[in-house]
């Protein structure tokens, strides 16, 4: 287990996470610059944090208070570079070879080209490598440390459309074997639902709690965990009534179907909720057509609220492109939002 | 034609290339681990010599090593030996003068390096050593290179502060520099285009292999 929470200044950007990683794959989700790469500098001792502790399965490898601040060479922590950061003056077998810590390198070194089936490109370089080769000879290497966690820094940003999904695939594979807690950090909700059993939300700097994957996108309670999740309609809302809030952006009242926090700030849809409707009724929101967009297998359709055509006062719906094409519409389209649909976010 | 200005003129570069290359690096390396302030300070102080006519660079090395300053009088005392108006006080001079360019041309390439291949070494357990020679010097290869190529070539044609500290007797401290001048003064034209020539054929190897290091550089970075 992972326990981490520092905090760090750095001009004008403040981080401060405070987090748990059990065994097993945690997501760190949150949008570019938001800190996620600095969290784990400060983790593998790359970045002295100003303060806080940082515990690994018992052991401690900062606290600011007790002095103790080990060096990267003593955390034995696997960080998993964006671009793998393999030694390029160095053949596959060099690398892999200078992960190894203590004797019979040799022996552990065929093993691990073994097992990573690098067979036959012991001594290639790494730019006559593909991406995937690149990567198994990254993580064989970091294996070879035998580090007690693995932090991966957006592993799949170097590539693109076939070859990524094909190299998520890989991984995840290879992740399976690997004993201890790792951290995986992303701005894409997919990868994190795909690869991740937890998740925590890093927003500008600050974390949230620790979140079951499937929670952050059935129901976030945050704003941040939010957008991050995916979800496009985002209104700011106040509580009228105990069930009922009103939307400000959308300028309308709507039935959320349970209790409604006191601490409500925002309330937001996903676009495959908010379907049209020709009857008027609870939840129905009066629209009007303001932008239609044809995607590759789905229409997108931008709707003008009550609330005007401001920001967050539009309305994102996604429909398929026949059953866009059967509803004729001329110009007002009606929506309506199932009560349950509705995301209450408190921060 | 006396060779000897050419062989003096090689041995002071040489000598004096030979501690610029592990000065300009070791200084690099520590200068860059500093935090921004200082760093911005003895980046300037480290530079001047670039800039500075290299007569105040011979002016100040007059002062210091001068038979009439402390050092040079104790020298003289002990030894009965004088620091200046000897060929190898050249050394100093052509020390001083080329640092900054391999100091600058080698933090350039520590900076252009991909700082995670140095953590990634530190991660696996290396130590600093390990990861500043088996990491670092290879893959900043081409820079140092360059950076010595190009202190080498200054040297060899460092006129100023040179003629300062080492004067010019033929067969004893003249350089190829001094004898164009000397040459020139003289009137010898013709045995003058001689010594240029020579100056001409070895900037103009010192500027192809540069060229060539640049791009087998920028070739290297393309495959990274």
């Amino acid at each position: 287990m992972l326990e981490v929470k520092i905090k760090k200044r750095l001009g004008a950007f403040h981080l401060n996470v405070d987090f748990k990683a059990e065994q097993g794959v945690t997501g760190l989700l949150g949008a570019s610059g938001c800190g996620k790469s600095m969290t784990l500098k400060c983790i593998a001792g790359i970045v002295r944090p100003d303060e806080g502790r940082i515990v690994l399965d018992g052991r401690v490898l900062f606290d600011s208070e007790q002095h103790i601040d080990l060096p990267p060479q003593q955390r034995r922590v696997g960080y998993f570079f964006q671009n793998y950061a393999l030694f390029p003056n160095m053949t596959v077998e060099g690398n892999i070879a200078a992960g190894v810590r203590g004797s019979q390198k040799k022996a552990r070194v065929r093993e691990l080209i073994h097992a990573f089936y690098l067979e036959g490109m012991e001594k290639k370089r790494p730019n006559q490598l593909s991406g995937g080769q690149q990567q198994r000879v990254a993580l064989a290497r970091i294996l070879a440390s035998e580090p007690q966690v693995l932090l991966l820094d957006e592993p799949f940003s170097a590539l693109d459309g076939y070859l990524r999904w094909q190299v998520e695939l890989e991984l995840s594979d290879l992740l399976k074997t690997f004993s201890g807690t790792v951290l995986f950090v992303s701005h894409s909700r997919d990868e994190v639902y795909r690869q991740c059993a937890d998740v925590c939300v890093l927003n500008n700097g600050r974390s949230e709690s620790v979140l079951p994957v499937q929670q952050l996108f059935d129901a976030p309670t945050t704003l941040a965990a939010c957008l991050l999740s995916g979800c496009k309609n985002i209104s700011r809302a106040k509580k009228t009534a105990p069930t009922k809030i009103f939307a400000e952006d959308w300028n309308v009242t709507l039935e959320a179907g349970r209790e409604v926090p006191d601490t409500i700030r925002h309330i937001g849809v996903r676009a495959h909720y908010i379907v049209p409707t020709y009857e008027s009724g609870e939840n129905v929101i009066p629209c009007a057509v303001e932008r239609v967009v044809e995607e590759v297998f789905s229409t997108v359709v931008m709707l003008k609220t009550p609330g005007g055509d401001k920001g967050y006062s539009r309305l994102r719906i996604e429909l398929p492109k026949q059953q866009w094409q059967d509803l004729h519409v001329t110009g007002n389209l009606s929506v309506a939002i199932a009560p349950k649909d509705i995301l209450l976010l408190t921060e | 034609m006396d060779w000897f200005p050419l062989i003096n003129s090689l041995r002071i570069a040489l000598i004096a290339t030979v501690f610029t290359f592990f000065l300009g690096i070791f200084i690099a390396w520590e200068v860059a681990k500093l935090p921004r302030l200082c760093k911005g300070v003895l980046d300037c102080i480290l530079t001047l010599p670039l800039v500075l006519p290299p007569t105040v660079v011979g002016f100040f090395l007059l002062k210091l090593m001068g038979t009439n300053s402390a050092l040079g009088a104790w020298i003289l005392q002990h030894w009965n030996t004088r620091l200046i108006m000897t060929w190898y006080a050249g050394i100093p001079a052509v020390i001083i003068v080329t640092f900054p360019l391999m100091y600058r041309t080698v933090r350039g390439a520590f900076e252009a390096f991909d700082h995670d291949l140095l953590y990634a070494g530190k991660t696996l357990g290396h130590s600093n050593t390990w990861v500043f020679w088996r990491v670092l010097m290879p893959g900043c290869k081409q820079g140092l290179l360059a950076g010595t190529v190009l202190a080498f070539a200054r040297g060899l044609g460092e006129y100023g502060a040179t003629s300062m500290v080492c004067g010019y007797t033929p067969g004893r401290t003249a350089t190829i520099s001094t004898t164009v001048y000397q040459l020139w003064r003289e009137g010898n034209d013709a045995l003058a285009y001689q010594w240029v020539g020579v100056n001409l054929a070895i900037s103009f190897v010192v500027l192809v292999s540069i060229n060539l290091l640049e791009r087998r550089q920028k070739q290297d970075a393309r495959r990274a």
